[in-house]
């Protein structure tokens, strides 16, 4: 595709046909204080020697050090061909084309996308996919005000055990549209969420429970009670799902008590990432959301059908565009979504070299070396684990002292420890958050036990005792 | 020329109006906006019991080429859906008027019902749109 860039001729020329003086006036009725008058925190431009040189030192910074850190972003081993394939230069694109059915290649890989996210899923539809994780929460979130019509109060149940910075994310994105997220806590002994700090909820209306699974401390929620109890409360469940665990996980499709009313989950959606896309320091991944057809005409982005062409051959087109902002303008399901072509390749990629069994050996690896993470750390005096609920490929361990120190003595080692949760669950005291997937060997582990034993050899003296100490001693 | 029932009310939006007993109204889109929007693919009705604003959109209709929002003339409540049209959309493009029907709403005792086109007018207003 040629660049074309239009010469200061051109613009006048334009601007000439329509009336227009000048490209500022086609702004004219954005009201002045609503403009951006400069964007604060990004930077002047670079010139392309400095970003070269900005880039290689931040690619450098990548992936050195041995990572134990989860949370949403995992690190998993992907296949070379997974990326020697989606760089060719038929694929090699951030973006669906304009005039996107002309790209026949791309929109069958999207539609091979959406067919495999259904199947890991257990659901009917997918879209073509979404920023990232927690992007998806908030347009689930949406999608749930939109599709449970019974229910007008916006009110939408978010467990202690979902992701803290989805919750930020859908806040800071569905927030302003009306949908309060109301916290429930979860149980300190299993790490799960009850039934029982859902009663007080009964009989109010509420439009959507969140269900994470795995929950972000790694234990396994009990879904099909969960699953169940929104059901009955005219709530719709919003399930939160990693992919990886999907291939040794009861799908979202299916959550509920046998015999349930009605089976399944309503809106599934989650982080593409582990799917063959590397942890670049946070970015780019993809967000992913599937449906059940009921409710497809509330899902945002874009979706890709397969269909028959004039002559009867078959070929795929973009379906269902009514609900998107190029139609529905203003009111389109969302006005701030877009599909992630390059990183959704590399997934379709990703999972077609795997197959099921594949991506269930991946699964079952990551939670085989997370329980030996577990037993070696745990071995280690002043170290426990957090909760009794079964895990999936991660972990919270209780210390005996703040965790923030011992994460910065363990990176200066090149070895990045966990997740502090201090901040997001203070109510956990000195919690940490690992996880450990099929690319850590059990020399890694030993590695880390062994400089988490070296670090916290000396017993623990709290700072305010230490200096009482010193005065008596003065 | 599309077809404007006489014995019909209009608003400028394309919807119709036929009064029923009892404070009740039963509405839908007109035949020249059903042939505007093309063949119609869905149809979103209201829930019943849904409380409805004087101007307020109680249904969504969207064809192969657009989707449009439908507006309630008056202040109510709703007491009848056509949920055939989920399955079947195309009885609007067929039957605007009887078997394309969208919604029935009884009126809010305080609300009054707005000033309507009858069909002569609606008629002008369509021809008008149309130079």
């Amino acid at each position: 595709m040629p660049f074309i860039p239009h010469t200061p001729d051109d613009v006048a020329d334009m601007l000439g046909v329509i009336g227009v003086a000048s490209i500022d006036d086609l702004f004219d009725e954005i009201p002045e204080d609503l403009k951006a008058t400069g964007l604060g925190r990004v930077p002047a431009a670079l010139s392309e020697m400095e970003i070269g040189r900005l880039m290689s030192e931040r690619a450098a910074a990548d992936g050195r050090a041995l990572n134990f850190i989860g949370a949403g972003a995992y690190e998993h081993h992907i296949p070379a061909p997974v990326w020697a394939i989606a760089t060719r230069g038929e694929f090699y694109s951030a973006y669906t084309p304009y005039q996107a059915e002309a790209s026949q290649g791309t929109l069958q890989v999207i539609y091979e996308y959406q067919s495999m996210m259904c199947a890991l899923t257990g659901m009917e539809v997918s879209n073509a996919s979404l920023y990232d994780g927690a992007s998806a929460l908030a347009e689930a979130a949406l999608t749930a005000v939109r599709a449970n019509r019974a229910s007008s109060s916006r009110r939408i149940l978010v467990p202690r055990t979902v992701n803290p910075t989805y919750l930020r994310v859908a806040e800071a994105i569905a927030g302003n549209q009306g949908v309060r997220f109301e916290s429930v806590d979860f149980d300190r002994k299993s790490g799960r969420t009850l039934l029982e700090s859902l009663r007080p909820y009964e009989g109010s209306d509420i439009t959507a429970l969140v269900v994470q699974q795995p929950n972000f401390f790694g234990v396994l929620e009990e879904v099909d009670e969960l699953n169940d109890w929104a059901h009955a409360n005219g709530a719709l469940v919003i399930a939160v799902v990693n992919p990886t665990a999907l291939a040794v996980l009861k799908p979202p499709g299916s959550w509920g008590a046998p015999g349930a009313a009605r089976a399944g989950a309503d809106v599934v959606c989650g982080e593409g990432q582990p799917l063959g896309v590397p942890l670049s320091s946070g970015g780019p991944y993809f967000g992913f959301m599937t449906t059940r057809m009921q409710f497809v005409r509330q899902m945002p982005g874009r979706i890709v059908g397969r269909t028959l062409d004039a002559a009867g051959r078959p070929g795929f087109t973009l379906t269902l565009q009514a609900r998107e902002q190029h139609i529905r303008r203003g009111k389109a399901n969302s006005n701030i979504c877009t599909n992630q072509g390059l990183t959704v390749t590399a997934a379709t990629i990703y999972l077609s070299l795997l197959g099921a069994t594949g991506l269930a050996r991946v699964a079952e690896a990551s939670a085989a070396r997370t329980a030996a993470l577990v037993r070696a750390l745990t071995e280690l005096p002043g170290v426990r684990p957090a909760f009794s609920g079964h895990r999936f490929h991660e972990a919270v361990l209780i210390l005996d002292r703040p965790v923030a120190p011992l994460l910065a003595a363990l990176a200066e080692r090149g070895i990045f420890g966990g997740l502090d949760l201090s901040a997001s669950h203070p109510e956990l005291g000195c919690a940490l958050l690992v996880c450990a997937t099929e690319t850590k060997t059990d020399a890694d582990i030993a590695r880390y036990a062994f400089a988490l034993a070296e670090l916290i050899s000396t017993p623990y003296v709290e700072p305010g005792a230490a200096a009482l100490n010193s005065q008596t001693g003065a | 020329m599309s077809d404007i029932p006489s014995e019909l009310q209009y608003t400028k939006s394309h919807e119709w109006i036929r009064m029923l007993p009892e404070q009740k109204i039963e509405m839908g889109i007109t035949d020249h906006a059903q042939a505007a929007l093309g063949d119609l693919v869905y149809v979103e009705v209201p829930e019943i019991g849904k409380q409805l604003a004087a101007g307020g959109v109680c249904a969504v209709v969207e064809s192969v080429k657009a989707a449009s929002d439908v507006y309630s003339p008056v202040a109510g409540t709703v007491v009848a859906s056509n949920t055939a049209l989920a399955e079947r959309p195309e009885l609007l493009n067929e039957s605007p008027y009887t078997a394309g029907w969208l919604v029935r709403i009884e009126l809010d005792a305080a609300a009054s019902v707005p000033v309507l086109l009858d069909a002569d007018a609606y008629a002008r207003y369509v021809a008008a749109s149309a130079d």
